[in-house]
């Protein structure tokens, strides 16, 4: 075999699986983007029932309720709009109300959020970077803790 | 004292650093050979330095100074000294001295243990891996110095993040950034052999026991981070395609690339170019996953509080070695002589194949993790990729290369006969498919991949095995000789075939969990019982107790099975002094077949305690797999044949013979 043709089956073998690669991911962005949404943007944009997306926010002040068995229910607001979310499971260690706070799952028909995943951060000083931006679009102010400039490092 | 001590001398490593830059590689320019002298001692002079620094602020998180800002900030007096110590590197400004210290100590390396590399080389190698430590010294002493004084001193300190006060976490760091800091050391090579213009066998023979101890820590870090994930964090996950384990594993899969590209490179010739830019883009990758971690662009799970400014100064140094390495192999690259031809049915073409699929895997791994950000800055739509992605693209990749393993260490260079080797594979092929339709009439019902996988692993597992029996010439020989065959194989052949078998150990363990576990949300109050994969479990009730610095609420459960009793398991919550925060300590039964695991939620009005129970098949094997791999990367590095320096000596000593 001359070094013109190992070279053609190597490209050959390389383009292949580059390209199988490509069409994976192209099918793998159709079938699993999550889109990132804020409480008021869930208000705007009446996102259909049943559309999987991130529901960002703060947990709004004494909202959280602890049912019967393992759901919770709880309210994420951006200050401008509330979304009522119930989760069955186990919340991470640090949510509590007034923090920031990401979830994910899709709304029901009656327009509360069914959440299958509420995001653990491991920090208190930690705020999702969508949340914060989020925030600020809509102009909430963030506690001195909340923002990213100046927080401490771990 | 000590604080403005370790300061000076981190200033005084940048001041060596910048004539170890300059000079050796000016040296190696006009061929002076008394300016090229320089670097090896600036090397090693910049390490001791460093030594120094690193201590002292060590001193400082075990004496708990509180008049040093980033030990007021990060430490509490109560803490125990284990974390305290970890404290040193539990922090941005630590952990980059401890980036910089594990940079000096690859080059300190180089110039001790590189007296057999041609001069040139070892000057050109010492400079770049000096030039690298200018930018983070720079980097540290301008933007994140360690040994900032606050005045007045605060009485006590903050406190380190309760969860990252954990035996694994501690040592995590240290393993990750040998790894990715190892990688420097290719990258180096990579560009000094561009200067140069000149490439050889003995140049993979040097990068590659580097490359090797690189990615041993890396496997090692990485699977500690996933242990600590899985039992610290509640969730039972052991992996979850965060950005942050992304940017340690991208740097993994290209690091796994180079190492079997460089291993062509020694034996055939072959691949050169390749292995340099394979060198190039891994440490680039390293650098990435640096300043991912550091600067937070990316909402991640595992961050902790980051600094978008700082995070710039890391993607500016990451573009300017990324870009420099790059653009000098555009460059010089075509100056570089081609090696060896062979069939692509064969050794090379089997590590050809390794190579294409393990960057084609790090390239999926990589779109995936930074497409969000690139959306976001086109469009402004903020999205998630999640874990559908990752397992959508990666593990169609990796099924291909799991079957090809097993081929690749028994073909033979040049021109493989594939079917003979079939011929080999043909009985542990049939016995790993046996067992698996024995697993999947077991087991029952479950993702129909989940039995292909198992009998990959298994194949694998049997393949590496089968390698070593080959080598041996298991069936060609009498047993007594093939027992004295196969003690005496060399070490890098049972490396090859241990670490090869982790890998396969790993899937069965990463199947295992991913497709047959049970997990089973509860409320119990006192007294009642959950039954979760064939245990039953007695809630019995909480305690409080209190630890050095947390106080502690303990549930008590009693686990049997088919009414014995098995053990009795004590999840608890702690909530710590400082700062306060609570964390969740699992209740880890380990049974032969998998893992028992109740981590406790919170307690609700009516008394009852809601609590997730988990059963994860065989998940130790993932841990298991990771340690195998590295003391096969262990075995692997002290073989002679590989051994620093070694070949030149055997070489020098055997000419040496006939002139006398």
């Amino acid at each position: 075999m001359t070094r013109k043709q190992r070279r053609g089956v190597l490209i050959g073998s390389g383009v292949a699986i580059l390209s199988v690669a490509a069409v994976l991911v192209m099918f793998a962005f159709r079938e699993s983007i999550v889109f990132f949404h804020t409480p008021s943007d869930v208000a705007e944009k009446k996102i259909g029932a049943g559309k999987r997306f991130r529901l960002g926010g703060l947990v709004a002040d004494g909202s959280v309720k602890r049912g019967q068995g393992t759901t919770v229910q709880f309210a994420v607001t951006d200050t401008l709009a509330k979304v009522n979310v119930s989760f069955t499971g186990i919340l991470p260690d640090l949510f509590r109300e007034g923090q920031g706070v990401v979830t994910e799952g899709k709304l029901g028909p009656d327009g509360s959020f069914v959440a299958d995943m509420v995001l653990a951060k491991h920090d208190e000083n930690y705020m999702p970077p969508e949340v914060a931006k989020a925030l600020e679009e809509k102009g909430v102010k963030l506690g001195a803790g909340a923002q990213h400039k100046g927080g401490k490092d771990y | 004292m000590i604080a403005e001590i370790g300061h000076f001398a981190l200033i005084l490593a940048l001041a060596v650093a910048l004539a170890q830059m300059t000079v050796p590689m000016w040296g190696a320019h006009v061929r002076d050979v008394r300016l090229m002298a320089i670097g090896d001692s600036a090397a090693v002079v910049q390490f001791l330095l460093l030594i120094v620094s690193f201590l002292a602020l060590s001193h400082a998180f075990v004496t708990s100074d509180f008049s040093v800002l980033n030990v007021a900030s990060n430490s509490h007096s109560e803490k125990p000294l284990i974390y305290r110590i970890s404290g040193t590197w539990g922090n941005h400004e630590g952990s980059m001295l401890l980036w910089v210290l594990i940079l000096g100590l690859f080059g300190a390396a180089v110039a001790v243990f590189g007296r057999h590399l041609p001069a040139t080389l070892r000057a050109n190698v010492l400079g770049v891996q000096a030039s690298i430590a200018v930018a983070f010294l720079l980097f540290m002493l301008f933007t994140s110095n360690p040994f900032e004084r606050v005045d007045p001193a605060p009485f006590e300190g903050r406190g380190l993040n309760p969860i990252l006060q954990d035996p694994a976490l501690a040592f995590h760091p240290p393993f990750l950034y040998a790894g990715y800091v190892g990688f420097s050391m290719a990258f180096s090579f990579a560009v000094a052999a561009l200067i140069e213009g000149r490439i050889d066998a003995a140049w993979a023979r040097w990068v590659r026991p580097w490359t090797l101890a690189a990615w041993m820590c890396l496997t090692l870090g990485i699977a500690m981070g996933s242990w600590w994930a899985y039992y610290e964090l509640g969730w039972g996950g052991w992996w979850f395609w965060d950005p942050v384990e992304n940017a340690s594993f991208m740097p993994w899969l290209a690091g796994t690339a180079l190492l079997h590209s460089a291993l062509v490179m020694e034996k055939r010739e072959a691949l050169k170019v390749w292995t340099i830019l394979l060198a190039i883009l891994t440490f680039s990758l390293s650098l990435m996953g640096t300043f991912l971690v550091r600067s937070g662009v990316l909402t991640s799970v595992h961050a902790f509080a980051v600094d978008p400014d700082r995070g710039i100064v890391i993607l500016t140094i990451m573009m300017l070695f990324t870009g420099g390495g790059l653009a000098l192999f555009a460059w010089r690259a075509g100056a570089l002589r081609q090696g060896g031809i062979f069939a692509p049915i064969s050794r090379e073409g089997s590590l050809v194949l390794n190579n294409v699929l393990l960057s084609v895997a790090c390239a999926t791994v990589l779109v995936g993790t930074l497409y969000p950000l690139a959306l976001e800055g086109i469009t402004g739509e903020k999205i998630s990729v999640g874990p559908p992605f990752f397992n959508m693209t990666f593990i169609p990749l990796m099924l291909p290369l799991l079957f090809a393993m097993p081929f690749g260490p028994l073909l033979a260079w040049k021109r493989g006969d594939v079917r003979a080797v079939a011929q080999r594979l043909g009985f542990v092929a049939g016995l790993a498919v046996l067992f698996t339709v024995i697993v999947a009439v077991m087991s029952g019902p479950g993702p129909w991949l989940a039995p292909i996988c198992v009998a990959l692993g298994l194949f694998v597992l049997l393949g590496a095995i089968t390698d070593l029996f080959t080598r041996a010439r298991f069936g060609d020989v009498s047993s007594d000789e093939f027992r004295r065959r196969i003690v005496s194989l060399p070490r890098s052949a049972y490396g090859t075939a241990l670490a090869h078998a982790g890998i396969g150990i790993m899937v069965l363990g990463i199947v295992g969990t991913s497709a047959y576990q049970t997990e089973k949300i509860v409320a119990l109050k006192p007294g009642e019982k959950a039954e979760v994969a064939g245990y039953e479990l007695l809630f019995k009730g909480i305690q409080p107790t209190k630890g050095p610095n947390y106080s502690e609420q303990i549930a008590t459960f009693e686990v049997a099975r088919n009414g014995a009793p098995v053990t009795t398991l004590l999840p608890s919550k702690r909530l710590y002094n400082a700062p306060p925060q609570p964390t969740t300590e699992a209740g880890i039964y380990a049974a032969w077949t998998g893992d028992l695991y109740i981590a406790l939620g919170d307690e609700q009005p009516s008394g009852a305690v809601a609590m997730r129970l988990y059963f994860h098949p065989f998940v130790r094997l993932i841990w298991l797999g990771s340690v195998i791999m590295f003391i096969g990367g262990m075995i692997s590095l002290s073989d002679r044949r590989l051994r620093v320096g070694a070949p030149q000596r055997a070489r020098a000593r055997a000419s040496a013979v006939p002139a006398e």
